[in-house]
C-alpha cells in the first residue's frame, strides 16, 4: 500500500492523552497532486491525526513524512512554512481585522523575515486577495472585520487564506460543516478548482458522505483510532465494516 | 488624501504647539514635559498590549534601566556634560532594547493573564535589586549631575528633548503599524494558533515589538532622570504602582489597538490628574480611583473606540432605517 514517492506518508502514528489512545498505528499515504478523503465516526481520531500531522502536539510513536522531508518534531509555523496549511473545525481567522488584511498576512511565510515584513502590502498582493475573495464569494465583505462574519464565511474566509499562502498540502477540517447546504455544491466545485487549478493536494476530513464520494479519489476510514478501511470511495462505500462503524455495529 | 491633509495639519498644528508652549505657559513646563513622557509611555505599551494582545505590567523595567544606565555613564563616562547625556540617552536605550531581546523569547512564550503576572514580577524584581545595590545608590537613590545652565533653560531642555523623543516614538510606530509587521502582531493578538499554523515567525515578531517599545522606553529614563534631579528607585525608575500601572490604564482609556488613542489616553489622564492634584488635593488618589473604575466600566474600549463605534452605529443604521421605511 506504500506508494512510494508520496506527498505526505505517515506511518505507524500513534497518539495517546493520559488513558486515552486517540491513534494507533496509523498509516496512509496522501499522493501529490490528488484529493484524499479522511472520514470515521465522532471520536474515531481523525482531528488528532491533522493536529499530529501540523505539528501540534508530539506523537508517541511513528513518523511523518512531506515530501521526502521528516517533520515528525518540527513545529506547526515551520512545518506550515514547508507548504502544510490546515484549516480548523472551529473557524480560526483573525476577528479583529478585516478580510483583505486577514488575507494580506496569510501569504506563504517561506523565506519572509523580519526585514521583509517592514514593508507594506504589495499592491500585487492585495490584489491577490481581492480575486481570491471573489474566488470564494467573500468579496463583497472584504472591508467587514472577519469576526463579524457568520460561521460558513468564516470558514470560506479560512479556505481563501489557506489559498493565499500557495500551500503544497492543504489539510480541510470538515470543510462544509455549518455551512449552508444551498452552498455546499459551490463549495466543493472550489476545491476540486483549487486542487485542478491551483495544483495543491488536498486532504480532507468530511462528515458528509455525499460530499466526500464526490470529492476524493480514495479514501480512508478510521475508528476507535485506528485505520479502519481505505479504497475508493465506491469501496468504502459498500465496505460492512465501514457500515458497521457508522451505524453503532460491532 | 483629504485624510492625509487633515492629519498633516494636525500634527503640524501638534508640533507647534508644543514649540511653543514653554514660551506660553513657562510655569507649568515640567508638567507638559510629562505630558509627552505619558504619552510614550502610552505609546510604546500600546504596540505589545493593544496591538498585539499581551498585556504588561512591567514595561516601566525598560524605562528603569534607562533612567539609572543613563545616570552611570553621566556619573563615571568622564565624559562633558552634553556628551555623557547623549551617550547615556543612548546606551540606556539600547541597554533596555537588549534586555526586552534576552527576557523576551521566555516571557512572552507565556500567554493571557500568565505573561501579565510574570511581567508583573519583572517590575517588582527589579526594584527590589536597585534599592539593595550599592553601586547604583540603592535605596537612598541617585542624583544626576547638576545641569550647566539656568533651572529655566534646564526645564526647557528636557522639554524638548521628551518632546522629541515622543514625537519620534510616535512616528516610529505609526510606520510600524502601516507595515505588515503591523498586521502580523494584530495577527497574533486576534488568534495566536491560527498566525502558527499560517507559518508566522510569531515568537520572532513578539520579541521584536517588545525590543521597540524597550527601545524607547530606555531612551525616555535618562531626561527624565535628569528633569527630576533625583533618581528614587521606587519611586520614579521602577515605579511599578504608578507609571507602570498608568501606561496601561492611559492606553485603556484612549482606546488600545488604535494609533492615537493612547495619545488621547495620555492627554486626558495627564491633564485630569493635574486637575485632581491642584483642585481635589487630599482627595486626589480616592478620585484617580473612580475615574479608572469609570474608565474600565462604562468605556472598556476606550474613549476612541466609543466614539469610533457610535458613529459607526449611526453610519450603519442608516441604509437599515432607509429600508424599514421603504417596506
Amino acid at each position: 500500500m506504500s506508494a512510494a514517492g508520496a506527498l505526505l506518508e505517515v506511518r505507524g502514528v500513534s497518539k495517546r492523552f493520559g488513558g486515552v489512545i486517540a491513534n494507533r498505528d496509523v498509516s496512509l499515504d496522501v499522493p501529490a497532486g490528488g484529493i484524499t478523503g479522511l472520514i470515521g465516526p465522532n471520536g474515531s481520531g481523525k482531528t488528532t491525526l491533522f493536529n499530529s500531522i501540523a505539528g501540534f502536539h508530539p506523537i508517541d510513536q511513528g513518523s511523518i513524512r512531506f515530501d521526502a522531508h521528516e517533520i515528525t518534531r518540527l513545529r506547526t509555523p515551520k512545518i506550515a512554512r514547508l507548504g502544510v496549511i490546515r484549516t480548523f473545525q472551529q473557524t480560526h481567522v483573525y476577528r479583529g481585522m478585516n478580510c483583505v488584511q486577514n488575507m494580506q498576512i496569510s501569504t506563504s511565510q517561506a523565506g519572509e523575515t523580519l526585514f521583509t515584513m517592514l514593508r507594506p502590502s504589495s499592491p500585487a498582493m492585495t490584489a491577490r486577495a481581492e480575486a481570491l475573495l471573489e474566488f470564494v464569494g467573500l468579496h463583497a465583505k472584504r472591508y467587514l472585520p472577519a469576526g463579524e462574519l457568520s460561521f460558513g464565511q468564516q470558514k470560506l474566509l479560512e479556505f481563501a487564506m489557506a489559498l493565499m499562502s500557495e500551500p503544497r498540502l492543504l489539510l480541510l477540517d470538515e470543510p462544509t460543516a455549518g455551512i449552508n447546504p444551498v452552498l455546499i455544491n459551490g463549495l466543493v466545485d472550489r476545491l476540486k478548482r483549487a486542487n485542478a487549478e491551483f495544483g495543491i493536494t488536498l486532504l480532507v476530513i468530511e462528515h458528509n458522505m455525499r460530499v466526500i464520494m464526490n470529492l476524493a479519489s480514495h479514501i480512508y476510514c478510521l475508528a476507535h483510532g485506528e485505520l479502519l478501511a481505505q479504497g475508493t470511495p465506491e469501496a468504502i462505500r459498500s465496505d460492512p465494516r465501514v457500515i458497521d462503524a457508522y451505524l453503532g455495529g460491532r | 488624501m483629504r485624510g492625509h491633509a487633515r492629519n498633516a495639519v494636525v500634527m503640524i498644528a501638534i508640533g507647534a504647539a508644543a514649540l511653543a508652549a514653554p514660551w506660553i505657559a513657562p510655569a507649568i513646563t515640567t508638567q507638559l514635559a510629562f505630558l509627552w513622557l505619558m504619552i510614550l509611555f502610552a505609546v510604546t505599551w500600546d504596540i505589545n498590549g493593544g496591538q498585539m494582545g499581551y498585556n504588561s505590567f512591567g514595561n516601566v523595567f525598560f524605562f528603569g534601566i534607562g533612567v539609572y544606565v543613563c545616570a552611570l555613564v553621566q556619573r563615571d563616562s568622564g565624559l562633558p556634560y552634553y556628551e555623557a547625556l547623549f551617550a547615556g540617552i543612548v546606551l540606556g536605550a539600547l541597554a533596555a532594547g537588549a534586555a526586552a531581546l534576552v527576557l523576551g523569547p521566555a516571557i512572552l512564550g507565556i500567554r493571557g493573564h500568565y505573561f501579565a503576572i510574570a511581567t508583573l514580577g519583572l517590575s517588582i524584581v527589579a526594584a527590589d535589586v536597585a534599592s539593595a545595590w550599592e553601586y547604583i545608590g540603592a535605596a537612598s537613590g541617585m542624583a544626576p549631575p547638576v545641569y550647566p545652565g539656568a533651572i529655566e533653560s534646564r526645564t526647557k531642555f528636557f522639554y524638548y528633548l521628551l518632546f522629541a523623543l515622543a514625537a519620534l516614538t510616535f512616528v516610529v510606530v505609526r510606520w510600524l503599524y502601516s507595515t505588515r509587521f503591523g498586521l502580523a502582531i494584530n495577527a497574533i493578538r486576534d488568534d495566536e494558533d491560527k498566525a502558527e499554523a499560517m507559518g508566522l515567525h510569531t515568537t520572532r515578531y513578539k520579541v521584536f515589538a517588545w525590543c521597540v517599545a524597550a527601545l524607547f522606553l530606555g531612551a525616555a529614563g535618562g531626561p527624565v532622570g535628569n528633569l527630576v534631579g533625583f533618581i528614587d528607585p521606587r519611586d520614579l525608575a521602577f515605579a511599578g504602582a504608578t507609571f507602570g500601572v498608568w501606561m496601561v490604564l492611559m492606553a485603556v482609556l484612549g482606546g488600545k489597538g488604535t494609533l492615537w488613542g493612547p495619545v488621547i489616553g495620555a492627554v486626558v489622564f495627564h491633564v485630569t490628574q493635574e486637575l485632581f492634584w491642584t483642585y481635589l488635593l487630599g482627595w486626589q488618589r480616592v478620585a484617580m480611583g473612580v475615574l479608572i473604575v469609570v474608565i474600565v466600566v462604562f468605556f472598556p474600549s476606550g474613549i476612541l473606540g466609543w466614539t469610533l463605534r457610535s458613529r459607526r452605529h449611526a453610519v450603519k443604521s442608516l441604509p437599515q432605517a432607509r429600508t424599514q421605511s421603504a417596506s
